[in-house]
This record gives structure tokens, sequence and C-alpha cells, in this order.
């Protein structure tokens, strides 16, 4: 059984801020991490295969610097890995990714994909989806178990608004996972050091027969216009008067700053 | 197109280097160089203080047939035959939108009496398409998503907007994908270009650090999901009519099924270091019963419940909610400070919070330092009564409007 | 400053922090506060291959020497005296099995001991015998194919919690320095049993129990080495372990010291954060003066000990003494530079503080250090050297 996982290398966001003055983002010294709900779909896929066998590989679309991502995630124990990297994939908005991702999956063959329910810089929960849909498979999104792996299908409990479904899928299918799911394990001395002599494959667009009009920029249909600051916390206000009148205020205040509904 | 340095201009100031998130410019010779890890995000442009970054020509890209796609729609959710709020706030945008555009606002909705398209038309709603096919009476992906592709293929309508819930944010990048189009998920602001009548879609990334305007120009539907209670419900009109279209949805399958429903009663067990809202109590609650309160409020906005050292220390809440130096730090959108003095040990865990308000019967309690905003009062008085006006705001939304 | 490690050496050196940091820090005032042994810890540190640094690749493990020892144990030190005791204890329990063991027993035990399913203890000391090591007096009599052990151990780490003990017992009275023998005793076997968990002063974690063998019996193939080595089983074994306590102390200082930085940088009082007071500033500069001299010293005797030096135990002595004894130092001052709140519970301060002490009484005094060094220095005056 392959299980392949789809991981990000994002930079700490906690950390990211933008300069109010001039709309750039500020990001002396943010590390660059592996986004944290992938570290959930790895140690899942990890612990598939302990229970049920199989091999795990795991792939990244990204600058060549997405290597890192990869060799941490090999160092917890995946098995195999690769890096899509192109200048071609540069500008890619989550269609062209998922079309992307999609593509080198077919390569790869997988019984069970999985990724993470959304990337911390882009939260746009997207990708797996998508993913799912240029495969012709089906998902279940926000899984927060796995319930069981049986020959012909597999049983998770789905997260939904205000508790869970329990969903049964065949196989091949497209799971994204919640951080509710388990405790990623922290790598292995061993597990460093087979990642560190590990030889990454490398695939550009046309190593996956990627149709070069639906990849990069020009297979992004959305497309940044700008960026700004968020609201910027406004100066300090005493709101006076009878209680009424300063609760009334402060959902004023709240109200037209979007924060209250 | 990509961003380039142009060499001449470039002083080699070195400004632009932190500005990118992607480690993608590097000083060569002396000048700037964007290298290959750029991701023509284009945050480095306003960077430069000689405007020497700039993007490269965009290929011609074929324009759209404005007249081939029209209308706004909604994908109304619902859940065991109810219509989820979120759509009615849908409709509130969407009618703003439809207006702009001079076009119909039409729902769709799977899974629900005709009742509920009767609704969705009182709400705002031009046009119902409405499928209440069984398949459609438990959430899997792809009968939705393929039911709804089809329509849109059908209809052709310029924007497609549906709430970004756990079955919003599960099927809808489906239809994207499948459609070939652009979604901008999570969008706190959508509005129409009055000249290329392209929706804006502004969204939060990087954590809510930073807010980008999203296009998608050359692709139709505009596709965007919207988060509950960031948008208002429109009006409410009694006597308001529509079209009902009813769909049949005959050849829908699915590879998935759904066994069991487990529904949850979500105690106030919101992560308190995920919580947007935060809700905290100090000694001048005087009384654990001040907790019930704190906690109703918290429970109308969603958050989650703090509190100060004090107030565990008394015993009147359990030390998983306190926020301090040997506590929590914590960093919501909005911190609601009853009755916290605001010592510097406590301030050490939420001072970072985007909107701090603070209630307390002493006008010299530090806490108001750092308040955003201060309110001098009685917390027994102010609380309840901004439930109550909370409460009331809503309901007025869904009262109707003469 | 750059001790020049390794990449392998940077890599454990991280691995281990990041263990220490995600799971260490945020447990320790729990497990010290409850006085429990860290079994969650610990199987963290197994499933990170972290049991297998000083076992050799033959038998399972990634064969590393002293210096990586000392790190990972300086790693979980600087987190907490109580869990890293426990991650210690296990090599010194493993060191008579890895020195005098035959390949057989290398083959029976070390493999768990690596994967970590099995932890060890070091089992010398007694109620009689704590610096007079020679003074033990659980004996070890055999018969036919069998050891019968007698005796009570006193103050045993991971006492109970163990599987496998590594035990110096009394063979032959009357042969003095060569009459006694060391043996692997396994947990469950009929006549050994544990006394109560003692109640300590700091490292709380860390189990420590009594063992008790009341005509327990042992097969005899559970000897390591032969008859009479016990005492140099015993030497030898503390000779290797000795730097490793000085790796602890190096580690709880330097936590204690970057707790006190900490605080001092926030701490406002007459209008100024006290990091900017002279008498404060003095106090870190003393601090981390200590520390680098312990740090730069430790990793120096243990590269020694790597390069195969057969003379180890001055070095070893020189090390473990050093780095404890300004370790009590440290922690003892961090306590102060941050005052009162440095007293209170609530901050990790006062427990490195308890902590620390033992580290100069354990696996030696450091009186009984001074001895091993005084005696050194005579042999090598004698030598002419």
């Amino acid at each position: 059984m392959n299980i392949v996982v789809c991981i990000k290398q994002v930079p700490d966001t906690a950390e990211v801020k933008i300069n109010p003055e001039t709309n750039t983002l500020i990001r002396d010294g943010v590390p660059s991490i592996i986004n944290p709900f992938d570290l959930h779909a790895i140690e899942a896929a990890l612990q598939i295969k302990e229970k049920d066998g199989g091999k795990v590989i795991v792939i990244t679309m990204g600058p060549p610097q997405a290597e890192n991502a990869l060799r941490d995630a090999l160092s917890m124990g995946a098995d195999d890995a690769v890096l899509l990297t192109d200048r071609a994939f540069a500008g890619s908005d989550t269609w062209a990714t998922s079309y992307t991702l999609s593509r080198a999956v077919k390569k790869i063959g997988a019984d069970i994909i999985i990724c993470g329910k959304q990337a911390i810089d882009g939260d746009t929960a997207q990708v797996g989806p998508e993913m799912a849909e240029f495969l012709n498979i089906p998902h279940v999104a926000y899984v927060k178990k796995v319930e069981d792996i049986k020959a012909d299908f597999l049983r998770v409990q789905r997260m939904m608004d205000s508790g869970y479904d329990i969903v049964e899928s065949t196989f091949p299918v497209l799971l994204t996972v919640v951080k509710e799911i388990n405790e990623p394990r922290l790598p292995s001395l061993k597990g460093k050091m087979a990642a560190k002599k590990a030889v990454i494959k490398k695939w550009t667009s046309s190593d996956i027969g990627a149709d070069e009009d639906k990849i990069g920029l020009k297979g992004s249909p959305t497309q940044v216009k700008n960026i700004f600051a968020p609201q910027a916390k406004t100066d300090r206000k005493m709101l006076n008067g009878t209680p009424e009148e300063q609760v009334e205020a402060l959902i004023q205040e709240l109200r037209s700053l979007k924060c209250l509904s | 197109m990509s961003v380039i340095i142009n060499r001449d201009q470039c002083t080699g100031c070195e400004e632009c280097l932190t500005s990118c998130p992607f480690d993608a410019i590097e000083i060569r010779e002396g000048k700037a160089f964007i290298n290959e890890n750029c991701q023509i995000c284009m945050a480095c442009l306003s960077a430069c203080p000689e405007d020497a970054i700039i993007e490269t020509e965009k290929e011609e890209t074929a324009e759209i047939d404005a007249q081939e796609y029209k209308g706004v729609w909604v994908f109304a959710e619902q859940r065991e035959g109810n219509i989820a709020s979120v759509a009615f706030e849908l409709l509130g945008v969407g009618r703003k939108l439809a207006h702009d555009l001079n076009t119909e606002l039409s729902a769709v909705l799977f899974g629900a009496p005709e009742s509920g398209a009767q609704e969705l038309i009182r709400w705002g709603a031009d046009k119902v398409y409405l499928s209440n096919n069984p398949i459609f009476e438990t959430f899997n992906d792809e009968p939705y998503s393929e039911l709804l592709s089809s329509l849109i293929k059908e209809y052709h309508p310029e924007i497609v907007l549906a709430g970004a819930t756990a079955i919003g944010r599960s099927f809808i990048p489906r239809v994207a994908a499948k459609l070939v189009t652009g979604l901008t998920a999570d969008c706190t602001s959508l509005e129409i270009d009055k000249e290329t009548r392209n929706l804006f879609q502004i969204r939060p990334a990087f954590g809510g650090n930073i807010m980008a305007t999203i296009l998608c120009p050359n692709n139709r539907p505009q596709m965007a999901t919207v988060r509950p209670r960031v948008m208002k419900r429109g009006q409410y009109n009694e006597g308001r009519t529509g079209e009902i279209v009813h769909i049949s949805g005959e050849v829908l399958s699915s590879r998935t099924r759904v066994m069991e429903t487990v529904k949850e009663i979500s105690d106030i067990t919101v992560n308190l270091q995920e919580a947007e809202f935060i809700i905290s109590g100090g000694r001048g609650l005087g009384d654990p019963k001040g907790f019930k309160l704190l906690k109703e409020l918290a429970g109308l906005l969603g958050g989650a419940l703090g509190a100060s050292r004090a107030a565990v220390d008394e015993g009147w809440i359990s030390y998983s909610h306190q926020v301090g130096q040997t506590g929590k730090t914590v960093c919501p959108k909005i911190y609601i400070a009853c009755g916290i003095s605001g010592a510097v040990q406590h301030l050490v865990g939420m001072q970072s919070s985007d909107i701090i308000v603070a209630i307390n019967k002493n006008p010299d309690a530090p806490i108001f330092n750092v308040a955003t905003y201060g309110i001098v009062g009685d917390l027994y008085e102010i609380i309840p009564l901004l439930i109550k006006k909370i409460k009331e705001m809503r309901e007025t939304g869904k009262t109707v409007n003469r | 400053m750059d001790y020049f490690l390794t990449e392998d050496q940077l890599m454990i050196k991280e691995l281990t922090r990041q263990i220490a940091e995600e799971k260490v820090i945020p447990a320790r005032h729990e497990l010290d506060e409850k006085e429990e042994f860290p079994w969650e810890i610990m199987k963290v540190l197994a499933q990170s291959d972290l049991f297998s640094l000083f076992i050799p690749e033959e038998y399972g493990g990634l064969g590393r020497g002293c210096l990586e020892l000392c790190i990972a144990v300086e790693e979980l030190s600087r987190a907490c005296l109580g869990v890293s005791t426990s991650y210690a204890a296990n090599a010194l329990g493993t060191s008579p099995i890895l020195l005098y063991g035959s390949d057989e027993q290398k083959k029976k035990y070390l493999p768990d001991i690596a994967a970590g399913k099995r932890l060890v203890a070091f089992a010398l000391t007694e109620a009689n015998a704590g610096s007079d090591a020679g003074g033990i007096q659980t004996t070890a009599r055999l018969e036919g194919n069998e050891y019968v052990v007698n005796g009570t151990k006193q103050w045993i780490t991971n006492g109970g919690e163990a599987e496998i003990y590594t035990i110096i017992a009394i063979t032959d009275r009357a042969k003095g320095a060569r009459g006694a023998s060391a043996f692997i005793v396994e947990k469950g076997t009929p006549h050994f049993s544990f006394g109560k968990k003692e109640k300590k002063m700091g490292i709380r974690a860390s189990a420590t129990r009594e063992l008790i063998f009341d005509n327990c019996r042992i097969p005899k193939d559970n000897i390591l080495g032969k008859e009479g080595m016990g005492f140099i089983v015993a030497m030898k074994t503390l000779d290797n372990s000795r730097t490793g306590v000085g790796a602890q102390g190096v580690g709880v200082a330097q936590g204690a010291f970057e707790e006190a930085v900490k605080f001092a940088r926030q701490r406002v009082q007459f209008g100024h954060p006290i990091i900017s007071f002279q008498a404060v500033q003095h106090m870190l500069a003393d601090m981390a003066i200590d520390i680098e001299a312990a740090r730069a010293l430790v990793y120096s005797v243990a590269r020694y000990i790597d390069s195969g030096a057969k003379e180890i135990s001055k070095e070893s002595a020189i090390a473990k003494v050093f780095a404890t004894d300004l370790a009590m130092r440290v922690t003892t001052n961090a306590v102060q530079v941050m005052g009162g709140s440095g007293y209170m519970r609530e901050y990790p301060v006062e427990k490195m503080m308890r902590d620390a002490k033992i580290l100069q009484i354990y696996e030696g005094t450091n009186q009984i250090q001074r001895n091993v060094i005084g005696q050194a220095l005579i042999k090598e005056a004698a030598k002419g050297k």
C-alpha cells in the first residue's frame, strides 16, 4: 500500500508581521518549518504503516530549500521523498498547486493520500479537496480519527461544526487531517541520520508530464492584487457614561472593527 | 510574468531582503538579485525606495466573454433540513454584489424541503435552485460537488459564494478544481470593481498577520467562501416572491458513505491559545458565580474563558484557564478583562492581544494602561447588559424590517 | 561559543533539545510535585533512539562515545535533572555489561536497552557502604548452577522502574579487594524485591529505592567477568560515568542561568530592569564564566576519554567536581537574582537548586573525588611525570 503525504514548508507565521507603513512583510529571522498540520499528516501515515503495512512517501512542491522539510519528514520515519521543483511552478495558486501535486501523485501511484487540513501561510484548506478532484477520487476532509482500514474501504471520523460523522470510503482516497488526530512523533536519531544520507528525487514539470498552461502563474486563476496590514490597533479609549451608554459604545466600536456580528 | 531587479536603479541598499517570505532576494556583485526561490508574491515591490523592483509584462490572456457569465449565486447549506445561518448572511452580501452588477441573486439548496427555498427568497434570493434528492440528506462531497458544478456549467453565474464551514470548505474546492476557476477562502470583504466588474476578494493570510486582495480576472465563476458571522444578513421581506427551479439530481453517486452522525455539545473548552475571543475574570468577580456569567458571554461570542492567577488561587476556576506569567500566554483578537487589576504578571500573558477591553470598578487599575477600550464600571452591570445587547442585535438581524 | 561539534553531535544536541523543550519543560513541575517517574518522556527518548547512543552498533545501538552522551545529558539536564538522572542512570547501569559482559550477555541484554524497552540500574551503595564502597555486605554464594544473593542495596536510582540491575556483591570476603563480583539481576526474579520509594530533596521525578535480596537465586551465567573482579568493574564503571555527571552540572547551571537572565530583564525596580544594575550583572557574569569553563572542561575530558585514553580517573574526577560544585553555586545564585520569586515554587529555579545538590554527592561525593585526584597526583609524581 502506498501512502503519499503532501507537505509544505512554510514560514513560522506566528513571527511574520507586516510593516504597516510600507505594506511589506517583515520576515527577519523567521524560521521555515514544516506546516504544523502536515506533521499530523505524516504521523497519521506512519501509524497506518505501523498497523497495516505500506510505504510512506512524502512529496512537496516548492523552491529548492523545501528539501529540508522533506528530510525532516524522513527523519520521522517516512520511507521516501520527492521534491517538485521548477521555476515554472512559481506563482501557483491553489488550483495550479493542486494540479501539480496530483500529477506527481499519479506518477507515484497511491492508495491513500494524506494532507494537513491547511497551510498556515495560505490558510485556504483547498489543496487537499482540489487534488482529489484532479485525481478523480473521493476525499474526506477534517479527519480526526482513522477508525479502521480494511481491504476495500476505510472508516474515519470527520469533524463537523458541532460533532463528527463516521464516514466510509473506497480506495484510493484522499484525507485531510486536523490536529486532534494525533500527537506527531519527534524525529529519531537513526531517522535523522538516514534522512541526511537520503537521495531525494527532484522532479520538474516535464518529469510529471504537466501541462504548462496549468502550472505556475499561468495556470493560476487567482492572483494577489495587493497585500496590506490588517486594521491597526486603535488608540486607547475610555468609554464613559451610564452602563447602557458604555455597553452601546463598546458594541459600536467592535462592530466598526468587524469584530462583532 | 516574473519579478526582476532593474540593476541600473538598484543601489544595493538591501531594504528588500527582509521583505521576502521565501528568501528569494540576495546580493550579487553589490546589487539585489531575485533567485529561483521567488514565488511571485510581489511583497518586495513596495519595499524598494528606488522603485527598482518591477514585474515584467503579463502575457496576453483571453478576454472572457462577459455576456456569457451573469448572476450571483449563494450556496445555501443545510444540516438535517435546517438552513445554516451563514446562508442568510451570504444573501446579505450577495444582494449588494448583485445590485452593483445589476444582475440576479440566486441560491442553490440541496437536501431541504421547499419551505427552505421560500425562506431563502424572503432573505433576498430572486431564484432558488432546489434539489431534495435523498442523496443530499447526509453530506458527501461527490454528489454535492457534481450537482453544483453541473448547475454552474448550465447557468453560468459570474460569482458563487459559499459558507466557509466544515461542509463548504470540504466540497467547494472540488467544484473550483473541476470548473478550472479560482476560489478564495475565508473572505472578510467582497466588493465589485466598477470598471472591470471583477470581484475583489479580501482575506487574511499568514495567520492573520497580513490582509490580501485576491482577483480572479480571467476565469468564471469567481468563487469565494466566507466564514459565519463575518457578513451581515440582508433584509428580510415576508412577502417577497421568487422562482424555484427544481433539480432532480438523479444520476449522482458517492464513493463515500456517512455511517453515523455524532453530535457533541461543545463545552467552552475552546483552546485558550487558539481562541479569537477570550473573556477573562479576576479577583473583582468576588465569587465563582461570576464565571457563570462570563461563560454565557463566551458562549455568545464563541470564545474561551480565561482567568487571572487570583481567581485560580481562590479556586473559582481551574488552572488550565490561567493567563499570565505563570499561566498561559495568549494572543486573541479580543481579550475582555473583567475585574482584573492588570498586575504586570497578568499583562505579560495577554498584552499582545489585538484588542483589549477592560472592565473594572477602579479607575486607577493598571489594566486601563493597556486597554484599547476601558470601561470603569461594575462588571455585574456591564456584562449582563453586553449579553442582552448582543442578543438583541442578533435578533434584529432576524426580524422583519417594515 | 562554538565547540566545533561534528554534524552528528549537533544533530544529537538539537534533537535532545527539542525533546527537552517540547516534552520535558512542560512536564517538569508536575513530575516534581507528584514525584512521578517520567515514563512518557522515557518512551519519547526511546523512540528517538537516545538509549542507543552508548550501545555498540553490533548490538543495535549507534555506537557513540562519551561526548555524545554528555551532550544529550546536558540538554536534558537544562530542562530537568530528575529526567536526565533517570536517563543517565541507564548508561551507568549498562557500563558493567559493556565493559565486562560476555558476547552472549551483550546479545541478551543490549538490544532491548538500546531500544529503550528495558531500563537499567547500577547497584553498589548500601546503608553501611557509601563512600566506603569496600564495606558492602551483600553476598553472593555459589551453589551449583546458581548464585544465592543476600543483602540490601540502598538509594538505587531507577530502583523499581528498571528491569535490569547490575549489582556488586561479595563472593569471597577473605580476598579483600578481590573479594567482590558483579552480577546481572532481572526484575521479577523471585526473592528480589524493592523498598519504598525514597522522598528526596530534589530530583524527585527520579525513582530511588532499596533493593532487597533474600536468598535470591540467579543463574551462574549472570556473573559479569570473573569472580573477584567486582570492585574493578565498579571503579571502571564510575570512572566512565563521572563525566556524564559533570555534564548534568553544566546543563542545570545553564538552565538556571537562562531563567535568571530572563527574569532580570523583565523585573523592573527603581525604574529599571534589574539586569541594568551592576550587582546583578556581576552575579550573572560569574555564572556565565563558571558555565563556560565547566562546559569546556567536561567536553575536553569527554573527548580525551573518547580518544581511547587508558587512565581517566583523575580527569573525569576533575570534571565531575568542578562542574557539580559550580552547579550548586550557579543555581543558588539564580535563586538569589530572582529574589522572592526565585524562592517560590511557581518558578523553576528553586527546583533546580534543590536538584543540583545531589550532583555533589552521588557517584562518589566530591570529597571522595578529591581523594581520587589526590591519589592520582601521587601516582603521577612517583612516576616522575
